[in-house]
């Protein structure tokens, strides 16, 4: 029998406010246990919450990049359940009334582009930590982390695989960051996503009984996660059994998901409105502040580099990724057409701004994303800055490196060796294009070569290769390879 | 000294004729001869008030006093107080020490007020003839055998028994107004969002408001002059300009609209009680106030809607009384739910038991709706009902309890008995609305009879103003417990 897959993702963003949503002590990461909890975050008796208006104003600016509405009216509700790292006895959330609801996410699968539809997107503040490990036999309660804004955004079942899990779950991360809303770093668990999961069989209408896999803090382990569930209920279902209603954790470790609870032994969590805060109102005022103080989305950014740039759909594509890139890319493109402009002005030729955006497109989806990708670090962090970049692709638009070595240059500028011209003066890296000069040393390799020029002249393509390679060889690849091959082409056939 | 009012206590530390001091000695020496019998104080602190009373002379002699400086103030204990206990009367928090002031307790230090300890209550306000403390009941000083009212049955008594010339109170369904009329002080529930809850141990967060508890009208409005204003730390604190609750204590009574709503005289009212009310209703019309007929026809269901809203709220609110991080912790335990079960079946008392159980029901799936859904909207019908009845009167006035103060252990078998001794209060927190109650006579068996007057929303002066003039024409408010010098 065929199965298809059902997914839905409730993703936890921990919003980029500066203090907690309902108290005024620090979100910073990574202090001392407990000492970044003030009286309402250890819910001391007396205490009451006030909302963080950032925290509001992130989650609209999220309701408008993803298209949704904002309510006007949302409301804050209690979601009471007892643990020792929440310090209230209950959860603040939203329930009923989430202040995003709808909107949408574009995502590319291969090379198909599909639209996974959201249901709402809520606030509501993240609990502490328990920790079970260094206590000996007791647990440690780690108050830091309650208190942080978080905003959960939930999206229908409208993913039909790990890879469109993944692809949605890494779409939402760039979004996020790009709006400036989370800072998406996963190994703090700004960014941890929940997968409900279900099969039914091809064609089906209806969908099968899910299973949700909580707190899945990567990509790799959202992908894991999920297709160990669908092997294992396709398995239990094949096997005659039915599928129960569950809430299981991932382990990676041996990269199987485990039970935590049925629906039978959920909680009830006796939701209700928090007498404390007052209904949250937005204002169509407040919301188009926040609107026109918003930054370009990328949607619009590729259509923009596709239409002005003249890049291809999947270029920029590749550049649209994260606001950091797309950046970057206008930021190298416009420096490297300016210093270009001038020099090719004066050799009677135009610059052609498509060529540059080309050549500035692949040194960033090609050199900076693999050495990003190694080194594992975010574009703005890189060593070399657009301005860097520029000067350097200047170089190789002026003939005086060819693609070699520009790739030479560009290792030592980002091992901070200095910019480009510097490196260049250093290692004596400046092509050879002066045609006497190239003419005399294929006069010499022809000489040298009798053997391959025969075997060329006898109609061997291949024996040719060799020759402009004799002739690079000679010139300690400094040669201007197009004008090796001119020359070499010429007294061949003379 | 202590029996003078507030006013007059302002007056003699202003004119020297006393230091803060030897006022606050004087009440010291009272409380350690009669709390042992009243039981009003939880927490006394001589050495601490003492300290307070010598830096409010102190500022007074450098010129830098204020009306209420150097006064004296006993706050109930369900206000966080930085260094002495806050028990909120339950063994839960028996050892706990805040370590904040309540934004109440912080606007009395500002003005100078000394602390005279923290008065008894039920536990978590949860009760209505203060036997609910887990450290005992408090005794009415007009019969020792008869209960003071609650929850703020401490505050009350210490007033009545001259052992505080005014104290602090909370009110979420009546546990100002009640116990003040069962002890024959005057006490104010103001307009809910007026006085910031921040620092005060929550009950029921939609409900609950604190207000002053005193021996006259103009005191009430000192006091309320202090404790109100906004606080950016609770949400729910209103934000208006401030106010001087004394401003219309002079205007005469000429035009005064007074409604009575025909539901407050119906059955389950004593005979003494209504004579008492009737006569304040004749003082009032001789003083120029008309009487209007009114009806608050939802006003029966006042209690019923309370007792799902209140205990639903409490459920929740005292859920983080669970041992992790204060308070009281089982001693054994086997595993984490086994000490959340102990620590909150030895820390919390029967009554408070009682509501989170009943709250805990009507919160649940499949509950929720008949119970919480239908209270809340009938909780808006019986705020209608007030609306409407104030475009026929200015103040609404009737008895505060149904009887005057009954018989200790009387009522404590019986909840729900317990629960209708407020029956003329609830309404008044569901709306949101002020009210307050003062002295109007004695029953045959010479216990305070209390008159209920409720304003419209932030028509607290009005209703001082309506109280003074009454004041000013009896002396009911004068009166002092047999024994109480």
């Amino acid at each position: 029998m065929q199965w298809e897959t059902v997914i839905g993702l409730e993703i936890h963003a921990q919003l980029s406010t500066a203090s907690k949503i309902f108290s005024g002590a620090t979100t910073a990461f990574g202090a001392a246990p407990n000492t970044q909890a003030c009286g309402v975050d250890i819910a001391l008796p007396g205490v009451l919450p006030v909302l963080n208006t950032g925290a509001v104003e992130r989650a609209i600016r999220f309701g408008l990049a993803v298209g949704g509405s904002i309510n006007p009216r949302s409301i804050f509700a209690r979601k009471n359940y007892f643990y020792p790292d929440l310090p209230k006895g209950y959860q603040i959330s939203q329930f009923e009334l989430p202040i995003v609801e709808g909107g949408s996410m574009t995502i590319l699968v291969g090379e198909i582009e599909k639209t996974i539809r959201l249901t709402r997107a809520h606030l509501e503040e993240d609990a502490g930590k328990s920790l079970h490990e260094d206590f000996h036999g007791l647990t440690g309660i780690d108050l830091n982390r309650a208190g942080t804004p978080l905003l959960e955004i939930v999206s229908e079942p409208d993913m039909r695989s790990a890879q469109e899990a993944v692809a949605y779950a890494r779409a939402m991360h760039a979004l996020v960051r790009w709006i400036g809303v989370c800072d998406g770093n996963m190994q703090e668990g700004s960014f941890r996503c929940d997968a409900n999961v279900s099969v039914r069989p091809a064609g089906a209408t209806e969908l099968g009984t899910r299973r949700e896999v909580k707190n899945l803090n990567s990509f790799r382990f959202l992908q894991q996660a999920i297709e160990y569930e669908v092997r294992w209920q396709i398995g239990e279902i094949e096997d005659g059994r039915k599928i129960q209603q569950a809430t299981v954790l991932f382990d990676p470790d041996n990269g199987e998901t485990r039970m935590m609870r049925t629906k039978e032994d959920a909680h009830d969590y006796r939701y209700f409105p928090d007498p404390d805060l007052l209904p949250l109102e937005v204002t169509e005022q407040r919301i188009s502040e926040i609107r026109s103080a918003m930054p370009e989305l990328p949607e619009a950014m590729k259509t923009r580099f596709i239409r002005d740039y003249s890049l291809s759909d999947y270029d920029a594509r590749q550049l649209t990724e994260n606001l950091d890139v797309g950046t970057y890319f206008e930021e190298a493109t416009r420096l490297t057409f300016d210093s270009t402009k001038l020099l090719i002005g004066i050799k009677g030729g135009k610059p052609v701004l498509p060529g540059i955006a080309k050549l500035v497109s692949n040194w960033i989806t090609g050199e900076i994303a693999s050495r990003l990708n190694v080194e594992e670090i975010e574009i703005k962090n890189a060593p070399i800055k657009p301005g860097g970049l520029a000067r350097l692709l200047a170089r190789t638009l002026d003939q005086t490196l060819n693609n070699k070595m520009a790739k030479e240059v560009f290792v030592a500028m980002w091992a901070g060796e200095g910019d480009a011209d510097a490196i260049i003066a250093a290692k004596g890296l400046k092509q050879l294009s002066d045609g006497g000069e190239i003419e005399k040393i294929v006069d010499q390799v022809l000489a040298a070569n009798a053997q391959q020029v025969a075997d060329f002249r006898a109609g061997k393509e291949k024996a040719f290769n060799s020759l402009v390679g004799q002739v690079m060889k000679a010139t300690r690849g400094k040669a201007n390879p197009q004008q090796v091959n001119d020359v070499l082409r010429r007294k061949l056939a003379g | 000294m202590s029996n003078a009012t507030l006013k007059e206590l302002s007056a003699q530390l202003a004119a020297g004729a006393c230091s803060s001091v030897e006022l606050t000695q004087e009440f010291i020496n009272k409380i350690n001869g009669l709390n042992k019998d009243l039981g009003c104080y939880i927490t006394v602190d001589g050495e601490r008030s003492l300290k307070q009373a010598q830096a409010a002379d102190a500022q007074r002699a450098a010129g830098r006093g204020s009306l209420l400086t150097g006064v004296p103030i006993a706050h109930k204990d369900i206000f966080c107080t930085r260094d002495w206990l806050t028990t909120c009367g339950s063994r839960m928090l028996a050892n706990f020490v805040a370590p904040y002031d309540a934004h109440v307790v912080e606007r009395c230090n500002t003005a100078g007020m000394v602390t005279l300890g923290k008065t008894n209550m039920d536990e978590f306000a949860m009760g209505s003839s203060n036997e609910t403390s887990y450290f005992g009941p408090v005794r009415n000083p007009w019969q020792r055998d008869a209960v003071p009212g609650g929850s703020s049955g401490g505050s009350a008594v210490a007033v009545a028994a001259r052992l505080a010339p005014a104290a602090t109170g909370t009110d979420t369904g009546g546990s100002i107004r009640q116990p003040a009329a069962l002890t024959g002080i005057c006490g104010l529930k103001p307009t809910y969002g007026l006085v910031s809850r921040y620092g005060m141990i929550a009950f029921a967060s939609s409900l609950d408001q604190a207000g002053p508890m005193a021996r006259s009208a103009e005191d009430l409005g000192l006091l309320l002059n202090v404790m109100a204003g906004h606080d950016a730390r609770d949400s729910t604190s209103l934000e208006r300009p401030a106010e001087d609750y004394l401003r219309d204590l002079a205007r005469p009574m000429a035009g005064l609209r007074i409604g009575l709503p025909k539901e407050f005289f119906a059955s389950g009212l004593t005979p003494d009680v209504q004579r008492a009310v009737e006569a304040a209703i004749t003082e009032y019309k001789k003083l120029g106030a008309t009487v209007v007929d009114i009806s608050l026809p939802n006003m029966g269901l006042s209690v019923p809607v309370y007792y799902v809203l209140a205990p639903a709220e409490a459920s929740s609110n005292l859920s983080r009384f669970d041992g992790v991080r204060y308070g009281h912790r089982a001693a054994e335990y086997t595993d984490l739910l086994d000490m959340y079960k102990r620590t909150r079946a030895e820390g919390f008392g029967a009554e408070v038991k009682r509501r989170i159980l009943i709250g805990t029901y009507v919160l649940s799936h499949g509950y929720y709706d008949a119970y919480y859904i239908r209270a809340q909207k009938l909780r808006r019908l019986i705020a209608q009902d007030f609306r409407d009845a104030f475009e026929k009167c200015d103040v609404i006035m009737g008895p505060t309890t149904p009887t005057t103060a009954f018989k200790l252990g009387e009522k404590s078998a019986d909840p729900v008995q317990m629960y209708l001794s407020d029956i003329y209060t609830i309404a008044v927190n569901l709306a949101g609305l002020p009210g307050m109650s003062m002295p109007c006579g004695f029953d045959s068996g010479g216990l305070p009879v209390g008159l209920q007057i409720i304003g419209n929303y932030f028509d607290e002066a009005r209703m001082l103003n309506v109280a003074h003039q009454y004041q000013l024409a009896t002396d009911w408010h004068q009166r002092r417990p047999p024994g109480i010098s």
